[in-house]
């Protein structure tokens, strides 16, 4: 969702004049809204600019992206850049996935949270624009 | 090569098993506008926009727009209330999701022109009217206010 959120927002900046590059790791979800400059890393939700803690991966991440303000000529520029997580790609079956096991219990997760947020909006806890 | 990981369905997936009917729909569209830069990037102000959090927050908390400071940035932001990847990594480094430190770099290089004051942080919204007609024209006001040319947005 943070990914849908900063693409609609980089795509109202573009129509008011400021030019944006998107640097993330959901690639589906900024093609499908479509922004203008897409810096891509493949790596686990969470570290879009380069593994914790390895300022040089940081740093080549961070100034290709930049470069796309140079280089892009006009929208759906993706740039996919050439980093790996890891020698194993384990980490891209654990997102979000579901076990045959936990299928009740997400079900139960599902009760809670509908009733949790009925009670909020009761309460009146709900954002104020 | 292994494919990038398909988030929409993935989440559509899990949302189904607890239960919600409605598919959530994500935003689309099929093209996208396109500002030219206004000056060379060595001249440029430039804006950074995270949806990490200055504070730390619940769930169920309202958000709202946030700024930081970018000369004297805080150790670290809050997002445990987000979706990332808890999984396969953690955000102890606020390099990995808050790209300062190269950016300064780029800046003192004469890559970029400067560093805009502030960093902004941008809810992550289920609505997108909400995104649309609330949090972006808001980061908009706050880009201009500070004099940013051009943003760069890191979603986590």
């Amino acid at each position: 969702m943070c990914h849908q959120s900063v693409s609609l927002t980089a795509r109202h900046l573009e129509e008011n004049g400021i030019p944006t590059v998107v640097l993330g790791s959901a690639l589906d979800i900024v093609e499908h809204c479509s922004v203008p400059r897409f810096a891509f890393v493949d790596f686990p939700l969470g570290n879009p600019c380069g593994k914790p803690y390895d300022l040089a991966m940081q740093r080549e991440i961070v100034a290709a992206a930049v470069g796309l303000f140079d280089s892009a000529t006009g929208f759906g520029n993706t740039l996919r850049l050439p980093y790996r997580w890891s020698t194993d790609e384990s980490w891209r079956d654990g997102y979000m996935t579901i076990g045959a096991d936990e299928i009740a219990e997400l079900h139960r997760r599902g009760e809670e949270r509908r009733a949790h947020r009925q009670a909020l909006r009761d309460a009146g806890r709900v954002r104020v624009e | 090569m292994n494919q990038p990981v398909a988030y929409m369905e993935r989440t559509r997936r899990y949302y189904e098993a607890q239960g919600f009917e409605k598919p959530y729909r994500w935003a689309h569209h099929e093209s996208a506008p396109f500002a030219r830069l206004p000056k060379p990037l060595a001249e440029c102000t430039l804006a950074v926009v995270t949806t990490a959090a200055t504070y730390d927050r619940e769930e169920s908390d309202p958000r709202y727009v946030d700024s930081g400071s970018t000369i004297e940035p805080p150790p670290r932001l809050f997002a445990d209330d987000l979706s990332w990847d808890k999984k396969a990594t953690h955000l102890n480094d606020r390099g990995s999701y808050l790209p300062l430190e190269p950016l300064r770099e780029m800046v003192e290089q004469s890559q970029l022109g400067a560093l805009a004051q502030r960093f902004h942080c941008l809810p992550t919204e289920y609505s997108q009217r909400r995104t649309r007609e609330a949090d972006a024209p808001e980061v908009l006001k706050r880009c201009r206010e500070d004099g940013a040319d051009i943003a760069l947005l890191v979603p986590l």
